[in-house]
């Protein structure tokens, strides 16, 4: 029964990531792929915890952690690099 | 006791074994002295046994190899002489020299005139049998003697020529020395390898010499010339060497030419000859090579006397007459010689004629002399085809007599003229026919010289040239009757280029001497008040000119003592046969002979042609300079220059797509040709594990994103893009279940997606590349080539597992290293290695990266820390 519904899950999430995807490359603005990039992450995140049910391992609990981590840093890089051009700034005396 | 002392004693034999060995390979010279005997058969060594190790002081011969060496390490004290004391001309210590080792050589003249040869050999490089192995015979002998005594005389002659103040002397002298120890060494070396080295020193030494004055173009352009085309010929002959070496297994050249008769059915015989061949016609300026002959008259005087009269174009002459024994009685040997002879004998003369320029003139006039003895060598190899006794044997062989005497005579007289021309060009600043004139009652001794050396050029009694020219009539005469390798065709053509080409010689001679002493003195067109030599500089050519005149009296003497043992030497026959040609040598044949009234014509047409020269001369016209074989040399460097230029600018475009395409087509046709050729693409699938529906539609995802990043409009969709691979990659190492790459990929991922980002400020802006559609197709045919081939090659790895996995070694993780997690004790423990160098890695590229980051080019080009 679990199987089943990891499985169902599994292909539902994947789903979702295909229509992240037609996000990114259809766009329009860069805003949106940027979301759609961090929407891919969050997707992943609940794919990889389904996937640690289906295995029934622990090992990939980090990569959850991680995945929320750097999700949000590259969402953050890229908001920055789209608003001012540039990702870390320079110091204001030189 | 006596066990442990032998057994301390072998311990120490052991241990000074090498030691011993090296030392006595370093030590173990050997002297040895033959008879010639040896070189005919193999039974005639029995038969000279006798004389075979007669001792001869013993410590007399040592010093052969080191005669050859003596003028290469004095080289060494010459910068000496010249900086601590200028005050003598640098030339003086140079002097005894030559002369020391002349006078050494010759005291080899009693035995090897008693058919006696020397052998001494130094070992160089044992193991592979190359080794300084000195010869002297004959041959050798008499290129030995002219190269010292010539050089002696050169060095006498070059002390009253180069100047004191204004010439680098220690590098003349320098080069000299070189050149004077390789030449020895070229005639005096039996082991091939050691006589090439000699070979292509008297190359660079040569090269060295003739653009001594290197401040002019065209003592360049002439020593750039000669180089290219003696080292041409010296890696054919090379070649040629090695080919012989496969053959016989031996590099000593008496032991291949005891090997001569089992030779001549080999595969090789004649690439090996054809090469050898090629070596010394380039050396000795033959046609076509000759070019480089006048072009190398940039040099100074006492060079062009040296080197290019007597010595070093004497090394191509002495290597086929060294070789004859091998190949000669081969039609193919006797008719290249001969018929290059004959073109250069007849080209050279007649070129000869129409030069102005007192130098080139006898420039071209050696290599028309150099044709005849190379023409008479190769006529003379056709006696190796007869047993002996008959005419034709006595008439070839006196053949190969004519060649050396004239090689000897060409020497004293080319020599002497050269020094003329020196001086003459020394006095008077010029060396242009049409601006000289009426030297004779200004410098007589010089005249006398020049109408000596001319007159034997010419051919004319009572001087040493005619009796050469006269045995060289006699043998082209037989040569048609010969009645072998088809001579009745193209042989009665022999003695009329020939006779031709001595009438020619005739006219160039007498304009040599009367153009430039007769006639009208012209100071206004000279830069100099002409007046006559000082003394020391007379003195060698007039030691010439009279060993010119004196072996003209006395030829008996000279073939004695010196040629007969050399013809021995090219014509290694046994003694009982041999007998049939220690002719004499006779300036007289008598009234019914043709030699003489070949002469008679020579003289009185030449006389006539010289005297008509203006309204004959017309015929040069026929031949244009944009056909001569200089221009031909000139397009060939200008169209290989271009030509390579050309092709590597064809595909060396700077463009890494056009390198980055040569790789990738190189990849395709290379190893799927292999695998196709090799039967490898084998698919197999039954093996692999079922595919879910998720797993599915993740590797579409992964497809359409990377699809997308190359139509990706602008940069950071393509980064995006790739940042979704780069996590979707991670989400199939989950489910591969390797969570140290998932979280390793993840985190490289975000890194490098900020690093492109962090780039982009830098960047311009986005532009489409216009490339053209053609273009673009091949570059998609090309990647989709090249990823079907890799797609290929994993499926095919897949189904071609050979051996089962290692990996259940490591399953004792625990055991072993301690760790439960196995990536990390393979990478920490196991493997340990790969990740210290891994950390390398990312220390260099931290450390590049800052050093490129902080290191900002100043305005000067140099490069300085910026803080």
């Amino acid at each position: 029964m679990l199987e089943i519904v990891g499985y169902v899950a599994l292909v539902f999430l994947s789903i979702s990531i295909v229509i992240g995807l037609y996000r990114v490359i259809k766009g329009p603005s860069m805003p949106d792929r940027v979301v759609a990039l961090d929407t891919i992450g969050i997707n992943l995140i609940s794919a990889v915890a389904v996937i640690s049910i289906a295995l029934d391992s622990q090992a990939f609990l980090e990569v959850i952690l991680l995945l929320g981590i750097l999700a949000f840093i590259a969402t953050v890089a890229f908001s920055k690099f789209i608003e001012r051009g540039v990702v870390i700034e320079r110091k204001r005396d030189r | 006791m006596d066990k442990f002392s032998a057994h301390v004693n072998s311990i120490i034999c052991l241990h000074h074994t090498p030691i011993q060995h090296s030392i006595q390979g370093l030590l173990r010279i050997q002297n040895i002295f033959l008879s010639k005997g040896r070189l005919a058969k193999k039974t005639s060594v029995s038969e000279h046994s006798g004389v075979l190790f007669e001792t001869l002081g013993g410590h007399a011969l040592n010093w052969l190899n080191f005669a050859i060496f003596l003028p290469i390490l004095y080289a060494v004290f010459i910068p000496f002489f010249y900086k601590k004391i200028p005050r003598i001309h640098t030339g003086w210590f140079v002097f005894p020299i030559p002369l020391v080792l002349f006078i050494y050589l010759a005291t080899f003249i009693p035995g090897v005139a008693n058919d006696h040869v020397f052998t001494q050999t130094v070992y160089w490089i044992p193991s592979i049998g190359i080794n300084f192995v000195t010869y002297l015979d004959g041959l050798s002998l008499i290129l030995a003697l002219l190269i010292t005594g010539v050089g002696a005389l050169v060095i006498l002659y070059s002390v009253y020529y180069l100047s004191m103040k204004r010439e680098s002397l220690h590098h003349f002298y320098i080069y000299l020395l070189l050149f004077m120890g390789a030449m020895l060494g070229v005639v005096l070396s039996d082991n091939l390898m050691v006589l090439y080295l000699f070979w292509e020193m008297t190359s660079v030494s040569s090269f060295l010499l003739i653009a001594f004055w290197y401040q002019r173009d065209k003592s360049r352009y002439g020593a750039q010339k000669s180089l290219l085309i003696t080292v041409f010929g010296g890696i054919a002959m090379l070649a040629g060497f090695i080919m012989l070496y496969a053959m016989t297994g031996t590099w000593s050249l008496r032991d291949i030419i005891g090997q001569a008769g089992e030779l001549s059915d080999a595969t090789l015989f004649i690439p090996a000859m054809i090469l050898i061949l090629l070596g010394a016609f380039t050396k000795s300026a033959q046609f076509p090579f000759h070019i480089w002959l006048p072009d190398a008259m940039e040099a100074p005087t006492p060079v062009s006397a040296y080197l290019h009269s007597a010595t070093m174009v004497k090394a191509g002459i002495y290597l086929v007459a060294r070789f004859t024994p091998l190949f000669g009685g081969d039609a193919t040997w006797f008719w290249v010689v001969s018929t290059v002879g004959l073109i250069t004998l007849f080209w050279g003369s007649f070129t000869a004629v129409r030069q102005t320029d007192l130098k080139a003139l006898l420039a071209y006039s050696t290599i028309s002399q150099l044709g005849m003895i190379m023409s008479m060598l190769g006529i003379g190899s056709a006696a190796l085809y007869f047993d002996g006794g008959s005419d034709s044997f006595k008439y070839t062989s006196l053949a190969v007599l004519a060649a050396l005497f004239h090689l000897v005579n060409h020497s004293t007289f080319k020599g002497a003229l050269f020094m003329v021309v020196g001086i003459v060009d020394h006095e008077t600043g010029t060396r242009d026919i049409r601006r000289l004139g009426g030297l004779m009652t200004i410098m007589p001794i010089t005249f006398t010289f020049a109408a000596i050396g001319s007159f034997a050029m010419a051919g004319l009694p009572p001087f040493n040239g005619f009796l050469s020219k006269e045995m060289f009539f006699s043998s082209v005469l037989r040569a048609a009757e010969l009645g072998i390798f088809n001579m009745e065709t193209f042989g009665l053509l022999f003695p009329i280029i020939a006779w031709l080409a001595s009438v020619l010689t005739f006219v160039y001679c007498m304009i040599l001497v009367f153009r430039t002493f007769t006639g009208k003195y012209k100071p206004e067109k000279l830069e100099k008040n002409a007046h006559e030599a000082p003394l020391g500089m007379l003195i060698p050519p007039g030691i010439l000119v009279s060993f010119v005149i004196v072996i003209f009296f006395f030829p008996q003497t000279l073939a004695d003592y010196i040629l007969n043992p050399a013809v021995q030497a090219v014509l290694p026959l046994p003694i009982e046969t041999n007998a049939e040609y220690y002719t004499n040598i006779t300036a007289w044949h008598g009234w019914h002979a043709p030699e003489l009234w070949m002469t008679v014509a020579v003289v009185v047409l030449g006389s006539v042609l010289f005297l008509y020269l203006r309204k004959w001369q017309g015929v040069y016209a026929l031949f244009p300079r944009e056909w001569s074989f200089n221009s031909a040399y000139n397009a060939m460097l200008v169209g290989s220059e271009k030509g390579s230029q050309r092709l590597t600018g064809s595909y060396m475009t700077g463009y890494l797509g056009h390198y980055l395409a040569y790789i990738f087509v190189f990849i395709i046709l290379s190893v799927a040709a292999t695998i196709f050729a090799t039967n490898g693409f084998v698919i197999d699938t039954s093996n692999d594990a079922s595919v879910n529906l998720y797993e599915m539609i993740l590797i579409g995802i992964i497809a359409v994103a990377a699809v997308a990043i190359i139509f990706a409009k602008s940069r950071i969709t393509a980064i995006i893009l790739n940042g979704v691979l780069g996590y979707m990659v991670a989400i199939f190492f989950v489910i591969f279940r390797a969570p140290d790459l998932a979280l390793t990929q993840l985190v490289i991922e975000t890194v490098s997606a900020a690093l492109f980002l962090l780039c982009f400020y830098f960047l311009p802006e986005w532009k489409e590349e216009k490339i053209s559609r053609k273009m673009k197709s091949f570059k998609l045919a090309l990647s989709i080539g090249v990823g079907t081939l890799i797609t290929l090659i994993t499926l095919s790895i897949q189904g071609n597992r050979l051996f089962d996995s290692i990996s259940v070694y490591f399953e004792d993780a625990y055991e072993l290293a301690g760790g439960k997690n196995i990536v990390n004790a393979i990478l920490a423990d196991f493997r340990a290695f790969d990740t210290m160098l891994e950390i390398l890695v990312l220390c260099i590229a931290g450390l590049g990266v800052y050093t490129l980051i902080k290191l900002t080019s100043t305005e000067g080009g140099d490069k300085r820390e910026s803080e």
